[in-house]
């Protein structure tokens, strides 16, 4: 099963918020394996993608030099189900960020109707690395790109003064060739 | 944040703080309870109760200061998984919110974070406002 719980990203500003869309379809399997006769999508799986719509947006704190680990919901709470054909418009703000780690909130809508809410915190995985072992234990930087610009990050990223974010800016995960 | 913060008010806060970061029920959450003891505070827990007491208060609080970890983990102040008496001066030094003298009957590097109560937040939060 491939692991990506979010579609694309609609919002993204650096350091602040980030919106994010999941277009849930019939054609996926955990709608099937779950309870194939009531097809809805596990709030487990929703949960993940709250912390994938937060995790992305702390990681940028830290330049996507490292991915962030779920740490801990100190809350998270659901309303009804999401069906095939919903759309779940998620929306991460970041709260508190520290040396350490950051804390988000991340709401869920579906057809402007709340769905989901809950408080994410995220842990660095050692934020006393060096440039050289930084990130490598937990991921290839080639997966977090290719994840960052499937989703749409670099298309609608932008810092809080309107600027633009660029690939480029983010060392490792798009090396400048020597 | 007014400096003339009470000591009720501010175990209240704290009060609030935890119950909100460890799933605890108010009445669990006396001075006395103990942090990983009594309310199953877990490390990632101490990141979350930093959160909310700095905005419950208004106050920074810096990597180590709740809980000095760099002391603990120093070969300087810890001898075989004890806290030789440097060590101590140190932690008494750095916390002096803490009462740290059950700790020093037994220096075991991973007492002192079972050891941690609620009355020494509390305490620790005066000292931050009074600072």
């Amino acid at each position: 099963m491939r692991w990506f719980w979010l579609d694309r990203f609609t919002e993204f500003v650096t350091g602040s918020h980030a919106t994010a869309v999941k277009c849930v379809s019939m054609s996926e399997d955990h709608l099937a394996e779950h309870m194939p006769a009531y097809p809805i999508m596990p709030h487990s799986l929703v949960a993940e993608g709250m912390a994938q719509c937060g995790g992305l947006l702390v990681s940028e704190i830290y330049k996507f030099s490292e991915l962030v680990v779920l740490a801990k919901f100190s809350r998270c709470g659901f309303e009804g189900h999401a069906r095939p054909g919903d759309t779940i418009c998620y929306r991460a703000a970041l709260e508190q960020a520290k040396d350490v780690g950051a804390s988000v909130q991340v709401k869920g809508e579906i057809a402007g109707r709340p769905f989901s809410e809950a408080e994410i915190f995220f842990a660095r995985f050692d934020p006393e690395s060096t440039e050289a072992t930084r990130g490598r234990v937990l991921f290839n930087p080639n997966d977090l790109r290719a994840w960052l610009i499937a989703v749409g990050v670099f298309q609608v990223g932008v810092r809080p003064d309107g600027s633009r974010m660029r690939l480029e800016e983010y060392p490792h995960i798009c090396p400048i060739p020597k | 944040m007014s400096t003339v913060a009470s000591k009720s008010e501010i175990f209240s806060k704290v009060q609030e703080a935890l119950v909100d970061a460890l799933g605890v029920d108010e009445e669990e959450v006396t001075p006395q309870a103990t942090l990983q003891g009594d309310l199953g505070a877990e490390s990632i827990d101490f990141l979350d109760i930093v959160f909310r007491l700095e905005k419950a208060f208004g106050i920074k609080i810096e990597r180590g200061e709740l809980f000095p970890e760099d002391i603990l983990t120093s070969t300087d102040y810890v001898e075989e998984g004890k806290v030789n008496s440097a060590g101590l001066a140190k932690l008494k030094e750095r916390m002096p919110f803490a009462d740290l003298s059950r700790f020093a009957a037994d220096p075991n590097v991973q007492n002192l974070a079972k050891q941690l109560t609620v009355q020494d937040m509390c305490n620790f939060v005066e000292h931050k406002l009074a600072a």
